[in-house]
């Protein structure tokens, strides 16, 4: 069947895609991007964490064709998508990172990087939604994201310090 | 396989019709699970995301009437007033991202002995509201368990909403788990006091095939308060009364042995936890009663 949706602000369309295929499947090996990793398919370890319009789900769980017509943003898109909320006219440096991606470099929150999708994606809604967690929020707001290199310590840093950024900044 | 979009509840009943093998999906978190690991290969899959009576909640005389497929977030958002013991149970569900898409829909469709959904429908007393081309009809959620795995629906019926008695008094639950998050229980217990009728209601998950009222306990429990005039006095549970309430529900357990936990081990944890949620529920109603009764 094929499955038309707006990925990252971008219409797209995904041809030959199987009924029982899921949008983390479409996304990675139909639509080059591969951004949303694939760890586990059974919603353990969100590290294919996407917003499904708007709300964070385990891309590995929603069907493809339950995504026709719906608004996808991955983490290639968070730097726009974060712009765009920040009222921000588009980047003119494409390797402009979101305030959350250039936390967790500057906190030391990516090893391996495997997890690091998942829990951008999640931790940027965190902060949309509540921009000055307390650390319980920001736990809740993680636990569905495994990290198995990092012991979590620099990933909680991470979101501080975004939050702290976007303080001082606002 | 063939991926069925109907884009109206009717258009929903009349595909299901044509194909009773047709395999419902709503948020997917159990579906998708199978289909990505091989368990399922439906020869349909019926999408319910495009219909959105199902997204719906709305008050019923005496009852929440919650659709289907109310993902867990919006419960815990929007109804922990009249619904606090299934909010709290929400709450306690996979992870965000899980719950912004699990409905309770699919907890009852999968009808797992350890969906948390169910202690908390089997304590405030619900009804599943299955409808089909031919008609709708009431189930009573006690009677909508019908196995491990198995529930009453009909091969043409799908689930339109659940009738949920809004709480009319205390209620809590409880859930045995190795961490708080991501956890799949071990057992777990629901308890609502229903003032009004002077009733207690439970529910026990995960602690025999199919999810069940502690009848017993629940029978001890409410003439135990009247013979005291507990709950017009409002005083304590005494301790005893608490315990053997506790015995009584590891009394309707049925467990078995697997690699979440032992029988034993459940039926001990069942006793706890309904000693202690009891516990919970009295205080809340003490205080209650004593702030009418300054007021
Ligand atoms: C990582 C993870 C963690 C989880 N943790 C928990 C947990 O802590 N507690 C818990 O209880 N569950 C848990 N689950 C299981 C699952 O999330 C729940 O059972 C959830 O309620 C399913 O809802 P859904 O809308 O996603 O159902 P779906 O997967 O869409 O459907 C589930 C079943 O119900 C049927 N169905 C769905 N809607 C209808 C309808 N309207 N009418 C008839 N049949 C229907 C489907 O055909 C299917 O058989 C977890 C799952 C995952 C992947
Ligand atoms: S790959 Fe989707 S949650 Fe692990
Ligand atoms: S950095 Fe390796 S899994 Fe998180």
């Amino acid at each position: 069947m094929r499955v038309n949706f707006t990925v990252n602000g971008r219409p797209q369309q995904a041809d030959d895609v199987w009924e029982g295929e899921s949008l983390l499947y479409v996304l990675r090996e139909r639509l080059g991007l591969p951004g949303s990793k694939n760890a586990c398919e059974q919603g353990e370890c969100g590290s294919c964490t996407v917003r499904l319009d708007g709300v964070p789900v385990c891309a590995c769980l929603v069907a493809a064709g339950q995504a026709e017509g719906r608004e996808v943003v991955t983490v290639e898109g968070l730097a726009a998508y974060a712009r765009h909320r920040a009222g921000r006219p588009p980047r003119e440096d494409p390797a402009e990172l979101s305030p959350v991606q250039q936390a967790f470099i500057d906190a030391g929150a990516v090893q391996c990087g495997f997890c690091t999708p998942g829990l951008l994606v999640a931790a940027d809604d965190l902060l949309e939604h509540n921009p000055d967690p307390s650390d319980a929020d920001i736990r809740e707001a993680l636990s569905g994201n495994l990290c198995r290199c990092t012991g979590y310590e620099k990933i909680l840093d991470a979101v501080r310090l975004a939050a702290a950024r976007a303080g001082e900044a606002g | 396989m063939d991926f069925l979009r109907p884009g109206s509840w009717e258009e929903a009943l009349a595909a299901k019709a044509e194909h009773p093998t047709a395999v419902p999906i709503a948020g997917g978190t159990d579906v998708m699970v199978e289909i990505n690991f091989d368990h399922r290969r439906p020869e349909y899959l019926l999408d319910l995301n495009r219909i959105g009576d199902l997204y719906e909640w709305g008050d019923d005389a005496g009852d929440v009437r919650l659709g289907a497929a109310v993902p867990y977030t919006r419960i815990i958002e929007e109804l922990g007033g009249p619904l606090p013991g299934l909010a709290l149970a929400s709450r306690t569900v996979g992870s965000p991202q899980i719950r912004n898409r699990g409905s309770v829909g699919g907890n009852l469709g999968a009808a797992s002995p350890a969906g948390d959904a169910h202690p908390a429908l089997l304590a405030a007393g619900a009804d599943v509201e299955a409808a089909s081309v031919r008609g709708t009809r009431l189930i009573p959620v006690e009677e909508f368990y019908t196995g491990v795995k198995r529930n009453a629906l009909a091969p043409d019926e799908l689930i339109r909403a659940v009738r949920i008695r809004k709480a009319d008094g205390p209620q809590q639950f409880s859930k045995v788990g190795t961490r708080n998050a991501m956890v799949i229980a071990v057992c777990a217990f629901g308890l609502a006091l229903h003032p009004e009728t002077r009733t207690v209601r439970t529910g026990i998950g995960s602690a025999a095939p199919t999810p069940v009222r502690a009848r017993a306990a629940e029978d001890f429990l409410a003439a135990a308060l009247a013979d005291e005039g507990l709950w017009e006095s409002g005083a304590p549970v005494p301790p005893a009364l608490a315990r053997q309430f506790g015995e009584l529900a590891a009394g309707a357990c049925n467990p078995i042995d697997d690699v979440r936990g032992s029988a034993r081990y459940r039926r001990h944890a069942v006793a706890v936890m309904a000693r202690r949620t009891l516990g919970w529920a009295w205080d809340a109603y003490r205080g209650r009663e004593r702030t009418a009764r300054c007021a």
